[in-house]
């Protein structure tokens, strides 16, 4: 790691004043941050601790839904009464995600932020634009197996690795952030997470200091939730494609998917086919896919994981 | 045992030699071509810890993870170091009552926080109960991870407990023991021997579930 100095934030406002100087990032599990600054992919020169913020409650709003605190671990996300009752589909996304011992220090907001798992991106050998703009992208005809097909360009074609963002997509989550002058406000989750274009390296809305200080969910949709993870083993590895699902007795389901979008994926279009089935939603939700030759098989697996799990709900 | 040959006497022998690090530090710190290492030094950061029922106090650079200030400052090496990435879990320690990778945090982190490690939850003379599972069932090979295993395989257990589900429970409000789910939990700790079926085995027996 490159050297650092290290200090506690005594106030939101405070943490979001001091990380918008130059060099600055927040830490929170580390679980990532420290992961990358020891392969000297990130390279802060000053660490704010916001762990001891207070961010780790998780609240009832006045309009039923539920706020989450921006500290609050994967695991006791995940295993919070609400949560399983009624955003059930948010605990099983966390629960697919890493290890015990991950989760246990994995946040909500690092969760987000997480970067992506593209070996390019890891290999400071190798060309990448997101981690060094505009040295090219190792990817586009190299080992591209685990990589997006949906919202790529020229200059990228990393996917976004998170489980948990996925659900949140799929549940219409807020982001709420408190910036370097103290202004707050909320960012819909689907506006949050950045398309690659022409500037891989910027990945979210953020502003440069600004802070999530928690995360809030609308009242809950009822219906049944799944979250089906495929990967190359049954456990703690990145999905090659996930599905998260609402299925509502109406016949009106809503689908956000993970492993193939540069973001969390989720489409107005493959919504409106669910009533027609699995095959619908999956060529809606798939239209547009630019596929390499490795990661083509990513079209099918979606399309079969759909099927497995409309078999699932008619069980 | 040959006590005095082996590499824990040889590290512990060598801990008095440790106080002659920081003098090295500096030195290197005026190295040429290492710009930044001047002003680095000069920052240490005082931390406090609880490790194993001791109070330890200790001046560390910012960057030491939790496993380096067990390892090379505490000289508690039980906790063994793999990948150092969060990928193996064989530096699994206990922090206020939960397992978590000690390589993926930093120790001016924890601050007033609680730590057991494997030295801590038993002794060669009064074994913890999954250590002696762990035995029993031939629970490791090498035993590089085990340490490791052990550690996640006391909280697991505390997790079911506790009703905290995992990708493996049916009913998320319904959290009980089964082989299952003691895969799922255990899939952060890698064991490159392949000793899964009796780390398995080890953990039920500690569970009480293997005598029904
Ligand atoms: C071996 C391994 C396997 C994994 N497998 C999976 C998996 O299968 N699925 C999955 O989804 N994830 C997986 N992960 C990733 C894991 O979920 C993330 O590392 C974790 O969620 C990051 O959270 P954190 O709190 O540790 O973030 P940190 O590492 O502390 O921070 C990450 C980034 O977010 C910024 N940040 C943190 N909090 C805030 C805040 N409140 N406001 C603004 N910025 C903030 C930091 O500055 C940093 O840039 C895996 C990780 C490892 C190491
Ligand atoms: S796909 Fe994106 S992250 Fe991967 S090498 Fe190309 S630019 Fe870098
Ligand atoms: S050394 Fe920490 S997980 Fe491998
Ligand atoms: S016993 Fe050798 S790695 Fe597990």
């Amino acid at each position: 790691m490159r050297p650092f100095t290290y200090s506690r934030a005594a106030s939101v406002e405070e943490a979001a004043k001091t990380a918008a100087t130059q060099g600055a990032r927040f830490i929170a599990g580390g679980t990532n941050l420290l992961d990358l600054m020891k392969l000297q992919i990130e390279t802060p020169t000053h660490l704010i601790d916001v762990n001891h913020l207070g961010l780790d409650r998780i609240e009832p709003t006045a309009e039923g839904g539920l706020k989450i605190g921006a500290m609050v671990r994967n695991t006791d996300l995940a295993a919070d009464k609400t949560v399983r009752r009624d955003y059930a589909v948010l605990s099983r996304a966390l629960l697919a995600g890493a290890s015990g011992q991950l989760r246990n220090k994995a946040t909500t907001g690092g969760n987000l932020l997480q970067r992506t798992r593209c070996p390019y991106f890891y290999d400071t050998r190798m060309p990448c634009n997101k981690r060094q703009p505009g040295s090219g992208c190792g990817a586009i005809k190299g080992m591209s197996r685990s990589l997006a097909i949906l919202g790529t360009s020229d200059a990228c074609i990393a996917q976004h690795p998170s489980d948990m963002a996925v659900a949140l997509r799929l549940l219409d989550a807020q982001v709420d952030a408190v910036g370097a002058d103290g202004g707050r406000r909320s960012i819909p989750i689907a506006d949050f997470h950045l398309l690659p274009g022409e500037t891989p390296h910027i990945e979210n809305a953020l502003k440069p200091g600004e802070l999530i200080t928690s995360v809030t969910l609308p009242k809950p949709l009822g219906g049944t939730h799944v979250y089906r993870k495929v990967r190359d083993r049954a456990s703690y590895a990145f999905a090659l494609v996930s599905v998260a699902a609402v299925f509502g007795k109406d016949g009106r389901s809503r689908f956000a998917f993970g492993g193939i979008g540069a973001k969390p994926w989720r489409t107005d279009a493959a919504d409106a086919a669910a009533p027609s089935g699995a095959a619908a939603v999956a060529e809606a939700a798939l239209s547009g896919a630019r596929p390499t030759a490795q990661n083509a098989f990513k079209q099918q697996l979606t399309a079969r994981t759909l099927a497995s799990l409309y078999r699932q709900k008619g069980a | 045992m040959p006590e005095p040959l082996s590499r824990r006497g040889l590290l512990q022998g060598s801990a008095a030699a440790a106080v002659a690090i920081p003098v090295l530090g500096e030195a290197q710190a005026a190295a040429p071509g290492r710009p930044g290492r001047q002003k680095e030094q000069a920052r240490m950061n005082a931390v406090g810890l609880t490790v194993n029922g001791r109070e330890v106090h200790l001046q560390l650079d910012p960057r030491t993870t939790l496993l380096d200030a067990l390892r090379e400052h505490l000289h508690l090496t039980g906790t063994k170091k793999g990948c150092d990435h969060g990928q193996c879990g064989a530096c699994t320690v206990i922090v206020e009552g939960r397992r978590i990778n000690s390589c993926l945090t930093l120790a001016v982190m924890h601050e007033g926080d609680h730590v057991t490690t494997i030295e801590g939850l038993g002794t060669p003379e009064k074994l913890h109960p999954m250590q002696r599972a762990f035995i029993t069932h031939d629970g490791y090979q090498c035993g590089y991870c085990t340490p490791g295993q052990i550690c996640s395989a006391v909280a697991v257990l505390e997790e079911i407990e506790a009703g905290i589900p995992s990708h493996a429970t049916e009913d998320l409000d319904r959290v009980a023991f089964s082989d299952s789910e003691v895969r799922e939990r255990m899939s952060g700790n890698i064991c490159r021997c392949a000793a899964y079926p009796n780390i398995v085995a080890a953990i039920r027996e500690v569970a009480g579930e293997d005598k029904a």
